[in-house]
């Protein structure tokens, strides 16, 4: 059995940090994890902290677009922080923006712009 | 039929391969007395014909490298060279001539670094013809060793030459870096706000480490805001706007607004004309205003902070 990226709650804020090049498997299972996570905590916002990823595909890419999208259905404001500049442009040279996805340069950046969105993570 | 041809051919061959041992003989032979004619005749007038070297090759540089110096030089290359000629062999690729090769790459390498000519670096060489020509043609063997000697200058020259141009390439590949890095700072202009002024013309190259550094410095700053400013480019064709497109695109995918000013009026009307849309990608007209804006958004980030805070 593979690992689980740990979803941690913290107020009304789910975190997800990855700390290891992620499979696809694990893709998938974060993807669940997640959204019953969501459901289950009524959480308002959810930051995914990428800042120990070194390679970043377009599957992953596409994960946490998805994931966006799903949180936003669910009600919460997804918000990906700490990418580095070169799985940035990685990303840029396979042709993915990560549309509608909000983005933050660091961990802490990403609960104030939470907070300024009206999702209050006390 | 196969056993045939095969069994006349083999006659014939071994006669041709006979023949072709027969002439390299003698043809070892000749260059060895060739050889030996030259290293005697070099041996016995070292100090005319050396410098008398010096003089020519001192006449066509006019001056702009000291006699001392140029002495030194052909003084050790007249050495190399007859040392080479003493082990015997005229072949200028071959092992013997290593030292002549190193002394002569060197000599190049400093030519090319003075600014002199291809030309001028090459004659260094071909002026020992010159100066061999009148005490070797005057018997039959003094001709053919010249003719000899002439064929392993011609190489050395070539060498020259060869090791010139690959200087010179060095130095202009070294330079473009240098220009590359030169052409890209990345400066602070405010608490949390980085300028890139990007100057002359955007390849992907360019381009490429615009980007690195733009984003690296986002990061290491904990600055939001980025300004790329146009005005030192000098024309923004589909290209160029891709490239900056996708800076923009990979800032902001890090959580950074990254905004473009600087489009002087010709560019805009470029922009249309060739139909390239930025999108929602913030512009403007010129770097005071895009400074305005970010310190603007910079302020109402802190502001918020700060209510939170109560």
């Amino acid at each position: 059995m593979s690992d689980r990226v740990p979803v941690l709650k913290i107020g009304r804020v789910l975190l997800v940090s990855i700390q290891q090049d992620l499979e696809d498997q694990m893709v998938m299972d974060l993807q669940d994890d997640l959204s019953r996570r969501i459901v289950d905590t009524g959480a308002k916002g959810v930051v995914i902290d990428i800042s120990a990823l070194e390679i970043v595909d377009s599957f992953v890419g596409r994960m946490l677009a998805d994931n966006a999208s799903v949180s936003r259905l669910l009600g919460a404001e997804t918000i990906v922080v700490g990418m580095r500049p070169a799985v940035a442009m990685t990303l840029v040279e396979l042709g993915l923006s990560l549309k509608g996805v909000r983005t933050a340069l660091n961990l802490e950046r990403g609960l104030k712009l939470l907070r300024r969105l009206g999702t209050d993570p006390a | 039929m196969k056993c045939g041809n095969g069994g006349t051919s083999t006659p014939a061959l071994k006669v041709r391969a006979g023949r072709q041992i027969e002439i390299l003989g003698e043809d070892d032979v000749a260059i060895e007395s060739s050889t030996r004619l030259l290293a005697e005749k070099l041996t016995a007038e070292r100090e005319t014909f050396l410098s008398q070297w010096v003089r020519t090759i001192g006449e066509d540089l006019q001056g702009r490298l000291s006699m001392a110096e140029l002495g030194r030089e052909l003084g050790e290359l007249y050495e190399a060279i007859l040392q080479a000629l003493g082990t015997g062999g005229l072949d200028g690729r071959g092992e013997r001539y290593g030292e002549v090769r190193s002394l002569l790459i060197e000599l190049s390498r400093n030519r090319a670094r003075q600014g002199f000519t291809p030309t001028e670096t090459a004659r260094s060489v071909f002026a020992l013809k010159e100066v061999l020509e009148p005490s070797l043609t005057g018997d039959q063997e003094g001709a053919r060793a010249y003719l000899q000697f002439a064929r392993l200058l011609d190489d050395l020259g070539l060498l020259t030459t060869e090791a010139y141009v690959r200087t010179r390439e060095e130095i202009i590949s070294s330079q473009a870096e240098q220009l590359l890095e030169l052409s890209t700072p990345v400066v602070k202009l405010w608490d949390g706000v980085v300028g890139v002024p990007l100057v002359g013309t955007l390849d992907s190259a360019r381009t490429q480490v615009v980007m690195e550094k733009l984003l690296q410095t986002l990061v290491d700053s904990d600055s939001t805001q980025a300004i790329i400013d146009i005005t030192g480019v000098p024309t923004v064709d589909t290209q160029v706007a891709q490239h900056l497109l996708k800076t923009v695109v990979a800032a902001r995918m890090m959580g950074a607004q990254c905004t473009i000013s600087g489009i002087r009026p010709q560019i805009a009307q470029t922009i249309v004309a060739l139909g390239i849309e930025f999108g929602d990608i913030p512009t403007n007209a010129s770097l005071a205003d895009a400074l305005r804006q970010a310190v603007a958004e910079v302020a109402k980030e802190s502001e918020n902070d700060a209510r939170g805070l109560l």
